[in-house]
């Protein structure tokens, strides 16, 4: 065992993990989400490579591995090899503080909330500079709409971050796990006696996580049919693969980061078995959160992009205002 | 979140023509820049190519350039018998074949003086309005990917297929039917499409409830559409806009109805009419008049005549010199065929009058100071087909 607490590798273990997680996770969700469009649109989806098309990300990225990355003409050709990068990297920063397990955790910060936060608003600017770094007016108007787009939600998910800091009291995403140890009517979503808002603030969570990843029905980034591929119309092969990777390795931290505010996170439903299965329930909630993400997108018509904006300021804000105030004032009366 | 009316959107009132985006004007007078979207693009639905002068999101001017896949289709009328210009016709307008042959046959006929025999003319009706419904689904399926709904056309694809199959059985022809002839049919109905066609009847009703329910009802759908797109049905006489684009705009025209042909009086059917003028309103015309045309397919299989499906018709067809005008109900709108003959095998002039050429016409006057998103939506829901407009 003492091998094994040596810290040197106890961190390559770490990143390595880490980096295959999101890996794996990004290209298998990529198989997953075509899986279950299949399934919605009644037709098999990908089942020809592999076993039911489980070689199929192996060969998608074979074949954007293979394509030669253009840089056209007349583009910031720094910026623009920049961006898939600057896109990638946060999101696998992010997963160093998230606990997987009691145990299975690369580095438990006392600011990790903090940390998935800040790195991951970096997301927003490796999207504006890709899309301005290209010279396509396409991709220009689409950074646009990302910036603003990601402003306006950056705000009410903040405002109920912050609640949920008045609640658990705390920034280590671990301890935050650990209060909310017991039967599932702990978890914090459920926590009505704190706040009788809790379920709606969840939702106002998932609502503004979809809209930070750029998801449907809040996709305005990508919008095919009117912006072609909006910030990405200029990227081909691996450069357009990241972007896509990081997508999913956005979803993935999104949803670790609602199951562990609000789902309890390794926390079994019945209070036993959390600490041998832990990382199962873990998987099991985030998993179900990332299907609920897929199954809105293939149901769901894109949003206008000034209603979008609308839901944020007139609606979610005042509410995630309301439940904070709302929270404020119930902590102090209990 | 459904009370608010759009407070941030100017292009979303609906007065057509009006100022673009008046807080954009302010902040930068003169910052334009042109999009040009197409002739490839995917909200093109084909070879449009759409000249925007945008200012940020807002439309200034929207200048549709079209021609990229004309085919000179009324010249290739004048140097072709009657017979061997057939064909042509169910290549214009590629998603409503049936409706477009049906123009020329009737043109052919009525100068000719042929009599067609009832049992023709009934089956004609019923594969004209399994046309229009084959026809709308393509549009709805459409509509909806623009909107960025991506599995409804699934779904459509799938109900258009049973029509595509039967239409199959009668000629052959999956797309480009050539089943109406000068004086009748190609062949007669066999019972496999009788039965097949009940058969459709029945699945498309729950079908199309499910319809509603799922994508009409749907909260970011109304939002996308409702209020936004307005066409005033003076825009749509100014440009000569027909089908479910007046329609939508409050104005009951419908050349089965006001025309009629074929044998359309004697069938029971609503001509669905919304007076909102929004994309809704357009976009619920063409929800209804599925149902009405399974009502009309369903009274006519019931009525369906016994007898010849083909008249007498001379082996070499020379039309007496003069000026026929025949016109139908497209799915697109009033589609005529003018066919002007000087006593010879070959016309002298065919003039195709197609609708989505006019309905195409108000879109620059009708998108001015919309934002982008909308204005493609209001395209989807003109339902425009690229070929038709260039023919």
């Amino acid at each position: 065992m003492s091998f094994l607490t040596l810290e040197p590798i106890r961190l390559l273990l770490y990143l390595v993990g880490v980096c295959a997680f999101v890996g794996a996770n990004a290209a298998y969700l990529v198989l997953a989400e075509r899986k279950g469009a299949g399934r919605i649109q009644r037709r098999p989806g990908p089942n020809e490579a592999g076993y039911a098309g489980l070689l199929q990300p192996v060969a998608d990225g074979i074949k954007l591995l293979a394509k030669q990355i253009m840089v056209p003409p007349g583009t910031d050709a720094l910026l623009f090899r920049a961006a898939p990068l600057m896109v990638m990297a946060p999101s696998l920063m992010c997963l160093a503080v998230i606990p997987f397990g009691a145990n299975l955790v690369a580095r438990d910060l006392n600011i990790g909330l903090l940390l998935v936060f800040s790195f991951g608003s970096i997301n927003v600017m490796a999207l504006m500079l890709g899309g301005w770094a290209s010279r396509n007016k396409f991709a220009i108007i689409s950074s646009a709409r990302v910036v603003s787009q990601n402003v306006a939600y950056e705000i009410p998910m903040l405002l109920v971050v912050i609640t949920m800091l008045m609640v658990t009291g705390t920034m280590n995403l671990n301890e935050i796990i650990h209060q909310q140890a017991g039967w599932f009517w702990n978890w914090n979503v459920f926590k009505v006696w704190v706040n009788p808002l809790m379920p709606v603030t969840f939702v106002i969570f998932f609502i503004c996580m979809l809209a930070e990843t750029n998801r449907a029905p809040f996709d305005m980034a990508e919008a095919e049919s009117e912006l072609v591929a909006g910030a990405f119309t200029e990227y081909g092969g691996m450069g357009f693969g990241v972007f896509f990777m990081a997508e999913y390795a956005n979803i993935v931290v999104g949803c670790c980061l609602a199951t562990i505010l609000f789902l309890g996170g390794w926390q079994s439903p019945f209070g036993a078995l959390s600490g041998v299965l832990g990382p199962l329930w873990f998987l099991l909630k985030m998993y179900a959160l990332i299907f609920t993400v897929i199954w809105i997108r293939w149901t769901f018509p894109r949003t206008q992009f000034y209603s979008l904006l609308n839901l944020s300021w007139k609606i979610l804000i005042p509410l995630s205002l309301f439940t904070l105030v709302l929270t404020g004032v119930m902590i102090k009366i209990i | 979140m459904i009370a608010q009316k759009d407070s941030i959107s100017p292009g979303s009132s609906l007065r057509a023509g009006g100022p673009a985006g008046p807080e954009a004007d302010q902040h930068c007078p003169n910052e334009t820049f042109v999009l040009n979207l197409g002739p490839q693009h995917p909200a093109a639905h084909g070879v449009l190519r759409v000249l925007m002068t945008m200012d940020g999101e807002w439309i200034k001017r929207a200048e549709p350039v079209i021609g990229y896949i004309h085919r000179m289709h009324e010249k290739m009328g004048e140097n072709r018998t009657w017979a061997k210009f057939l064909p042509n016709t169910s290549r214009i307008d590629y998603l409503s074949a049936m409706h477009y042959t049906h123009a020329f046959v009737g043109a052919v006929e009525r100068a000719a003086k042929i009599e067609v025999p009832p049992r023709a003319e009934y089956i004609r009706v019923i594969t004209s309005e399994l046309n229009r419904i084959s026809s709308h689904m393509v549009w709805w399926g459409a509509l909806l990917l623009d909107l960025g709904g991506f599995t409804p056309i699934l779904y459509a694809f799938d109900d258009r297929e049973k029509i595509l199959d039967l239409l199959e059985g009668l000629c052959g022809a999956r797309l480009t039917y050539c089943y109406y002839r000068f004086g009748g049919l190609y062949n007669d109905v066999d019972d496999t499409f009788l039965n097949g066609t009940r058969e459709f009847v029945q699945h498309m009703q729950p079908r199309l409830k499910m319809y509603r329910d799922l994508v009409t009802d749907n909260i970011i759908l109304r939002k996308r559409l409702t209020a936004i797109g307005g066409i005033s049905a003076e825009l749509c006489r100014k440009y000569g806009a027909t089908g479910p684009v007046i329609r939508g705009s409050g104005v009951a025209y419908d050349v089965r109805r006001a025309e009629p042909y074929s044998v359309y009086s004697r069938f029971e059917f609503k001509i669905p009419v919304y007076p909102e003028s929004d994309s809704m309103a357009r976009y619920l015309v063409r929800m209804d008049e599925m149902e009405q045309s399974l009502r009309i397919i369903g009274q006519a299989l019931d009525q369906l005549p016994e007898g010849p499906v083909m008249g007498k018709v001379p082996r070499v067809l020379k039309l007496p010199p003069g000026d026929t005008c025949y016109a139908v109900e497209a799915a697109r709108g009033r589609f005529m065929v003018r066919i002007v003959s000087d006593g010879k095998e070959v016309p002298y002039r065919v003039k195709l009058r197609t609708p989505s050429f006019s309905n195409l016409s108000l879109y620059e006057e009708a998108s001015k100071g919309m934002i982008l998103p909308d204005a493609l939506a209001m395209m989807g829901s003109l339902d425009l087909v690229i070929p038709d407009i260039d023919r």
